[in-house]
């Protein structure tokens, strides 16, 4: 436990004397700051519309018109910028060569990878922490629901969560950072899209590609929705990349 | 201490280490001699369980490389080749960082550091960068960062590579101080270094050992026949001094290396075991032949390299 303390301090320490979470954290901000403001605007202008028509149907509200769309553009920008921030975490240790007294350390693989991984995460929720300014601003000048709010934060948590297993997996398989960062983008990417061809496919494998897509499983968040199948896909998700990243560390002492 | 037996490591076809077996005495310093890629960084990285071997065992104070993994981490002190650092970190924190890793809990972790720092000599360096030191500093972190929780062996993969003459003496100085309490394996590929350095020499060519012995032994072993120098001043015709020193007995082969017309030079090769210094002097003072040097030529570290190595060869 200490072991991974050391880790995990050294790898936040490096995200914060560097450049790296400042400006992957600035960039997330201007991004999702400019995403906020043109769906804030947007949502404006319809109100506007539905009072003039006095068409209070309720079916417009700040959860549906602004943070759900919002959420769904975090987790592209999200797709982009959490690999960047991976890609470094083993793939440099490999080109180094520190990789080699790392594993020679008395310190099990589980302290080396946690300690990577949760260094990375609490970046991460660093700049999803920076983004409640949105909510609290709607918080603060208008009226929306609470739940759907902490329910949609809670599945962007999850989703970088797990985006961030597979970042790491792919960071201890090369001592490339840009392999990494690539295959780290593609793996998560066709997660993202995989549920777009659900509609065309039978009803069997139709549930099933539904079932691997993450922003079917964000979707039920934004609407507030917990479900437990939901917290376990991510969950899964992490766990399974979580292992292979254990796995590949452990393989470099498998006999062949 | 250590026992290594039939250590065997393959890459693809190519036999980077091939049935390796030998012991290591405690406290003792050993050279791992070879030419480049004859195996030795793969055994170093097999010893500190970074490779598990193909075949073969060895075990580090009892315990297996392979079952008791933890445990041998635990004990020893590695330095790999080129000596990788976090180079982005102060010293100070890198060894701090280090020291936790090898579970050093605070009160230990300070007088350990402080140890390592005063023991290496980084004392000037110790709230420096360690992309800005040089590489004889940052060479210094490496073994620092080995000696942290005082192991038991230390293992260091070419530990004067890249590094000044000047570095190089400190460096191996260094080495000599931390052998005298400790198990040390040191590869190099520099002679003179294990000879100075090494109480026995491991000499390995691709992948298989060629001769474990001491410096001084090897050297004694491979002796062939024993060479003495002279220098002659040139008052007599060089004819004589030829015939002069042929009739010595015991002398195989009298050739002139260099005459510059007032001093001419022999090699004088002689059977082994028989110190024929005595006999030339007093032949040439009783010729009136001006001898102005005599020494017998040691075989060197590198002659006794070359040899085995070339033996050995063909196979």
């Amino acid at each position: 436990m200490k072991k991974f303390g050391a880790i995990y301090r050294k790898e936040l320490k490096y995200y914060f004397t560097s450049v790296t979470a400042y400006v992957t954290i600035t960039v997330f901000l201007v991004l999702s700051g400019y995403f906020f403001f043109s769906i804030f605007r947007v949502y404006n202008l319809l109100s506007l519309q539905a009072i003039k028509n006095n068409d209070f149907s309720g079916n417009l509200n700040l959860i549906d018109g602004v943070m759900r769309p919002l959420m769904g553009n975090f987790s592209i920008i999200l797709l982009i910028l959490l690999p960047l921030l991976t890609m470094r975490l083993l793939a440099e240790e490999r080109k180094q060569g520190t990789f080699e007294l790392l594993l020679t350390y008395p310190v099990t693989d589980m302290a080396v990878v946690a300690g990577k991984y949760f260094s990375a995460l609490t970046v991460y929720t660093v700049m999803l922490a920076s983004t409640l300014l949105y909510p609290i601003l709607l918080i603060i000048f208008t009226d929306p629901e609470i739940m759907p709010l902490v329910s949609g934060y809670l599945g962007l948590f999850l989703m970088g969560a797990s985006f961030i297993s597979i970042g790491t997996f792919f960071s201890a398989t090369t001592s490339n950072q840009m392999v990494a960062g690539v295959a780290t983008f593609g793996v998560t990417l066709l997660f993202l899209i995989i549920g777009w061809t659900a509609p065309f496919a039978g009803p069997t494998a139709s549930a099933i590609l539904s079932e691997f897509s993450i922003l079917f499983h964000l979707d039920s968040f934004t609407k507030g929705i917990i479900d437990t199948r939901d917290i376990s896909y991510y969950l899964f998700l992490s766990g399974f990349f979580f292992f292979l990243t254990l796995k590949s560390l452990e393989s470099n002492r498998w006999k062949i | 201490m250590i026992r290594v037996n039939g250590l065997s490591r393959n890459y693809g076809l190519n036999k980077a280490v091939d049935n390796l077996t030998f012991d290591v005495a405690k406290g003792e310093v050993l050279g791992f001699l070879g030419p480049n890629g004859a195996g030795k960084t793969t055994t170093m990285k097999m010893l500190t369980c970074f490779l598990p071997p193909d075949s073969g065992s060895a075990s580090i104070f009892g315990y297996d490389i392979v079952r008791d993994s933890m445990e041998v981490r635990k004990r020893i002190g590695y330095l790999p080749e080129r000596s990788p650092l976090y180079s982005d970190m102060k010293v100070r924190d890198y060894l701090h960082f280090v020291g936790r890793l090898k579970g050093l809990a605070p009160p230990r972790l300070k007088s350990a550091v402080d140890n390592a720092v005063s023991g290496c000599g980084l004392e000037s360096v110790f709230h420096s960068t360690i992309a800005k030191l040089s590489k004889g500093y940052q060479q210094r972190v490496g073994i620092a960062q080995a000696i942290l929780h005082d192991p038991e062996l230390l293992i260091l993969d070419e530990p004067t590579i890249g590094l000044d003459p000047r570095q190089i003496i400190d460096i191996r100085q260094l080495i000599r101080n931390l052998g005298r309490d400790r198990t040390v394996i040191l590869s190099s590929h520099i002679l003179p270094e294990v000879n100075q350095v090494c109480d026995r020499v491991i000499i390995i060519n691709k992948g298989k050992l060629v001769a474990v012995d001491s410096p001084d032994n090897l050297r004694e072993r491979l002796r062939k026949s024993s060479v003495t120098r002279l220098s002659i001043g040139n008052s007599v015709p060089s004819g004589d001094i030829t015939i002069a020193l042929e009739s010595i007995e015991g002398i195989l082969l009298v050739s002139k290396e260099y005459d510059d017309g007032s001093i001419s030079k022999y090699i004088i090769e002689s059977e082994i075991d028989s110190d024929i210094r005595n006999a030339i002097i007093r032949k040439l003072v009783s010729e009136d032949i001006p001898l102005l040097e005599i020494y017998n030529e040691e075989l060197s570290l590198e002659d006794i390299f070359i040899q085995l190595v070339t033996e050995e060869a063909p196979s």
